[in-house]
């Protein structure tokens, strides 16, 4: 008796229905050096066809030694980072020292896998220094599958701007005997030239990258960053 | 004769629990009685236990939520100038497409350093009044001298509407939240219905995100006086009042600086519909006649 009435009522709806999800758009990237890293994301943040903001920055400090930059639904990827950051807390008040870059990654890994089936819309990079000092970047899906890499983009842009990292950053296959070290080739400065590039090539096709991008840089010294304009159409 | 109500919801009408919804009650009433043979055929229509919850038909029916806004407000805009930051809305709630509350004030202030201002659902706002006041009144018995701050209300904000649209269950509202962070600084930032969030000079919430957010992007900078601020505000509420027509000519600006918040009174601005293009749309476009 109610069934004919509510389905009365839906051929009625006048609103769309509504989504837990956006795509607030954009565009993260890292590359590693044998003793630097460097993290990048543009600032823009997107919805549909409105900029909603031109200065949000997607990339945060985990620990000492750890980044993480997320592309994809915005309050997804903040959520995600305060968890993780409460997380990197309890870690350093258990062991009494910080969180490393690699076991930070594996609990990004289970913190998304945990949520498999009301997924994070998140698409995340981790960029950091390792035990020994050399730069590791891990790329992860939304649901938590991961790799080590020395490269990686993620988010809007990924398509444009990951064939050419592909070109310039390739190294010697990890299968090669005698082993040969895979990190990039660059030196910091050209890795921070050729990232620089990448943005600005990214912001003339894709939309949802533009306004500025910011660069973290990561080596034996500490961090620092860096920013540049891109464009703002 | 009394009509019988027609109930709204499948568990409680209003006032009434309908016949067939709950057997056992039902049965009481069949059989003979002084005035004859009562059937359900007679019940029907007639009998109805007044203003209960019936739990077993509580537990048969799909759970509901808000899936769609009833009373709603259009646009909210924040901006910020050199002395604090403005909140405009107009005073309109409207009911579908209908006007139908033409005085409801859409701002409210939190505490002596922030303000916040809503789009969407009315009830909603007032059940996130309630969280707010709540806060407030902690804050007071605390009482070690300090006050969230716009910044904190913004993050407590955001954490609700995320909580809310976790649980499918989303509250149907996005907020301008204004005032004064921890350092001081003149604070501004919108809380979407789903969570999103940003901070900016100059944000708006609704329709607005069309037509004001040009409007502040084109005249905004960051040594703007009070004056100068009011009329962008003002230019962009009139913007938003010719195109949206969701949106009615009575405003309101609150404006949060180092003194407090104060809510203005609700003004109109002077508009203009008497353009030709407006008589006449398509007079000078191509293909038109």
């Amino acid at each position: 008796m109610f069934d004919a009435r509510e389905d009365a009522l839906a051929g009625a709806r006048q609103h769309a229905n509504w989504s837990p999800y956006d795509n607030n758009g954009g565009t993260v990237l890292a590359v590693a050096g044998e003793s630097y890293v460097i993290c990048a994301g543009d600032t823009r943040m997107s919805s549909g066809y409105n900029i909603l903001t031109r200065k949000f920055e997607k990339i945060d400090k985990m620990s000492g030694k750890t980044l993480m930059a997320s592309a994809g639904f915005a309050a997804d990827a903040v959520t995600l980072k305060k968890t993780l950051k409460a997380r990197c807390k309890q870690y350093e008040f258990q062991n009494k020292r910080e969180i490393g870059c690699v076991a930070f990654a594996q609990m990004l890994s289970n913190t998304l896998y945990y949520r498999r089936f009301f997924p994070y819309y998140a698409f995340n990079i981790v960029a950091g220094l390792d035990a020994e000092g050399k730069g590791a970047v891990f790329t992860y899906d939304a649901v938590g599958s991961y790799e080590r890499t020395n490269y990686s983009c993620q988010g809007s842009g990924q398509a444009l701007i990951m064939p050419v990292l592909d070109n310039q950053l390739k190294t010697v296959s990890p299968l090669v005997l005698p082993a040969a070290s895979s990190a990039t080739p660059l030196s910091e400065q050209e890795a921070i030239d050729l990232i620089k590039d990448c943005f600005a090539t990214a912001a003339e096709r894709d939309i949802y990258t533009g306004d500025s991008v910011e660069l973290w840089i990561m080596n034996a010294e500490g961090v620092r960053k860096e920013e540049m304009a891109l464009r703002a159409d | 004769m009394i009509p019988r109500r027609t109930a709204h919801e499948r568990v409680i009408g209003p006032g009434v629990v309908p016949h067939g919804v709950d057997p056992e009650h039902d049965a009481l009433y069949r059989g003979r009685t002084a005035r004859g043979t009562v059937t359900d055929e007679v019940l029907r229509g007639v009998r109805g236990r007044p203003f209960t919850i019936d739990g077993k038909a509580r537990e048969k029916a799909p759970a509901t939520r808000t899936q769609t806004p009833y009373v709603t407000g259009t646009s909210a805009l924040g901006l910020k100038y050199a002395g604090g930051v403005l909140l405009a809305t107009d005073t309109l709630a409207c009911y579908g497409s209908t006007k139908r509350y033409k005085s409801v004030e859409r701002v409210k202030r939190v505490n002596d350093k922030c303000a916040i201002a809503f789009t969407g659902e009315l009830s909603d706002f007032a059940y996130v009044c309630d969280l707010l006041e709540e806060l407030t009144t902690e804050d007071f018995c605390e009482d070690d001298g300090t006050t969230r701050d716009a910044e904190e209300i913004y993050q407590y904000l955001t954490r609700v509407m995320y909580n809310r649209r976790s649980k499918f269950d989303p509250l149907w509202n996005s907020f301008v939240v204004a005032g004064y962070d921890a350092k001081g600084e003149a604070f501004c930032g919108t809380v979407g219905m789903i969570g999103t969030h940003y901070a900016d000079d100059h944000v708006a919430a609704g329709f607005g995100n069309h037509i004001a957010r040009p409007i502040f992007r084109e005249f905004y900078k960051p040594d703007l006086t009070e004056e100068e601020a009011v009329e962008i505000m003002k230019s962009a509420l009139y913007a938003c009042v010719m195109r949206d027509k969701q949106m009615m000519n009575k405003f309101q600006i609150a404006k949060v600086t180092k003194e407090g918040v104060s809510i203005g009174e609700p003004f109109a601005v002077p508009t203009e519909w008497g353009y030709e293009k407006f008589y006449n749309p398509t007079k000078f476009s191509p293909g038109g006649w």
